[in-house]
């Protein structure tokens, strides 16, 4: 998983009110919500955003509801990746679930500027400012999260399971 | 060494493991998983896809159409009715139409849904209010609802614990609601992120259930994984009328209390013998401060209710400041009684028609007002004084209004004022 793009910075407590406000929870369709992505926090962020963009904030980004529509929003505006130095738990574990490639690195965070462009290896952890050779090394998952993140999101490691588990059957019932 | 009281319960339902240690990745059952009409219909869209003819347990899934219902707009009325439909088509037990409905923190424990020793997972952030029951209960997102609706576990890292202790006996018109926003104040947003939050102290002898749910309500305000307290007398009173009245499913229950030797990665403590009422600015609930400090902070609407603060004592506290009182012209107050049976019961005690008197108005449960959402919204440059538990920006409406967080007797006094006060300033 390898990104490059603008960086758009935040600050600290970025929250999923500011994300995605509520006045749009009446759907849950991906582009409708993109198009109000950050809204709250910046109003031209959408406009300014371009494909494989990547978010830069502070501490406990994601921070609030539970509403998974603030990672689905951030992935269907077309952000690549998320880098902050901590994330808020639920946004935490909903961008997980959901496959939106999130990263924790305070010392890149810091760096990072409006404007600036980075490189990412998600899967190794590493962030590079475009122009610089400084890597900023990001926390990596552990070997339970990659596993879910490998098979694209908890619903589809779920589906993967499900395969498994009827090829189990069939197995048995071709011994019989 | 010794288990923390939320160790015990992850441990209890941890799958496959002998011992637990914060840090660890843990799969768990779960007793009960929970869904609103925000969250549910991305939950049930992804159960679909995953093409099961049925869910884990018809009896230990609760589905709550509470945001923006009686539906605000026709979107809103789609996502509500695809929770309906799925109750329906899947039998799900615990699905409550409007009538019955609830702010769904306040509707499952009336109801004996969650009980102490549990371990649920909600749709829903403020799903950590459950803790006040000794349940482990925290804030999952929509997908994570919809793998426990088909397999009926989680996966969950085990967290580390702070242990803040409260000591003291409140003073009058001190409640739950200050002692927690007491200790967001000195925790910060994020002190507790990823931790849990274990409410503990000889000042919960003073404290009702409601009490202990708006506080472990706003655990996650400090980003806690989870809030809880060790159940007693109090919580035990509460479950047992519960399970006597609406003769749930699941009776039996486990009072647990942390080790004596269990480890906290921190240990605060607070006395509140002295503490004054606190109310937390614009716009984060970690801008607690005594409610003496704000000086003619004008006020245009209040509002009484939500998860945090819309339970019979709350209405019980606002009716007594608001009797044979008037609210200020130019202010508006609106009380949202959490669930059907706060509401009947403030009907028959007569908060009501007191709060109605008062020139307040008195709605329909939802959780309407406190997301904005619908039944209150602020325009650009009003201030609302709200007993809800968030304060950020946008968080009632425009992204230029202004909420101040506190408990109700501060809410309604200062619907009484027309700008920020104290119930004995009245």
């Amino acid at each position: 998983m390898k990104f490059k793009g603008k960086v758009h910075k935040f600050g600290d407590n970025i929250n999923t009110d500011e994300i995605i406000p509520a006045r749009y929870l009446n759907t849950s369709d991906p582009a409708e919500l993109a198009r109000h992505c950050m809204e709250d926090a910046d109003p031209k962020f959408v406009k300014k955003l371009e494909e494989g963009d990547i978010i830069v904030a502070g501490e406990n980004f994601g921070c609030g509801s539970s509403r998974e529509h603030a990672p689905i929003a951030i992935k269907a505006a077309g952000v690549s990746c998320v880098i902050a130095k901590s994330f808020a738990r639920i946004f935490y574990r909903n961008a997980i679930n959901i496959g939106l490639p999130i990263l924790t690195s305070p010392s890149a965070a810091e760096t990072l500027r409006e404007g600036d462009t980075a490189r990412v290896n998600a899967s190794k952890g590493e962030i590079v400012k475009s122009g610089r050779t400084k890597v900023y090394k990001s926390e990596v998952f552990p070997g339970f999260i990659r596993e879910i993140i490998k098979s694209g999101g908890l619903m589809e490691y779920a589906k993967s399971r499900e395969e498994k588990k009827s090829a189990v059957k069939v197995k048995k019932k071709m011994k019989k | 060494m010794g288990y923390t009281i939320t160790e015990k319960i992850l441990l209890a339902h941890a799958q496959g493991v002998k011992d637990i240690a914060p840090g660890r990745f843990i799969k768990a059952g779960v007793d009960l998983c929970l869904g609103n009409d925000i969250t549910s219909p991305i939950a049930i869209k992804e159960f679909r896809e995953l093409g099961r003819d049925k869910v884990f347990n018809q009896k230990r899934i609760v589905l709550v159409p509470d945001h923006f219902t009686p539906a605000k707009d026709m979107k809103s009325a789609n996502q509500a009715h695809m929770l309906k439909e799925f109750a329906g088509e899947f039998g799900i037990a615990n699905y409550f139409e409007v009538g019955e409905m609830g702010v769904e923190h306040a509707l499952i424990p009336e109801r004996g849904l969650v009980l102490p020793g549990d371990l649920m997972i909600g749709a829903d952030s403020h799903t950590c209010t459950h803790g006040a029951l000794g349940a482990f209960a925290t804030g999952v997102g929509s997908t994570d609802l919809a793998y426990a609706m088909a397999f009926g576990e989680c996966w969950l890292k085990v967290p580390e614990a702070i242990l803040v202790r409260f000591t003291g006996k409140p003073k009058k018109w001190v409640g739950g609601k200050d002692l927690i926003l007491h200790a967001i104040a000195d925790l910060g947003v994020s002190g507790a992120l990823y931790k849990t939050l274990e409410l503990a102290g000889d000042s919960m002898e003073y404290l009702s259930m409601d009490d202990r749910f708006s506080m472990c309500n706003m655990a996650i305000e400090a980003g806690a994984k989870n809030g809880i307290i060790a159940p007693d007398k109090t919580t035990e009173k509460y479950v047992k009328t519960v399970i006597r009245k609406y003769k749930p499913v699941r009776k039996s229950y486990k009072m647990l209390k942390s080790d004596k030797d269990a480890s906290y990665a921190e240990v605060r403590e607070y006395n509140v013998s002295k503490l004054e009422p606190v109310v937390a600015a614009p716009h984060l609930p970690s801008n607690g401060k005594p409610v003496s400090e704000f000086k003619n902070v004008k006020v245009d609407q209040v509002v009484i209710g939500s998860c945090t603060n819309g339970r019979i004592s709350d209405i019980r506290q606002a009716a007594h400041v608001l009797k044979n009182r008037k609210v200020h012209p130019g202010t508006r107050l609106i009380v949202t009684p959490a669930t059907q049976a706060i509401y009947k019961e403030a009907v028959r005690e007569g908060y009501a028609e007191t709060i109605i008197k008062s020139g307040g108005v008195f709605c329909t449960p939802s959780c309407g007002s406190c997301l904005g959402g619908h039944m209150g919204i602020l325009a650009e440059g009003e201030v609302a004084v709200a007993t809800t538990n968030r304060n950020f920006v946008g968080r009632m409406g425009h992204p230029k209004s202004f909420v101040y967080l506190s408990n109700p007797a501060v809410a309604a006094a200062s619907a009484v004022k027309g700008k920020i006060s104290h119930p004995s300033d009245l």
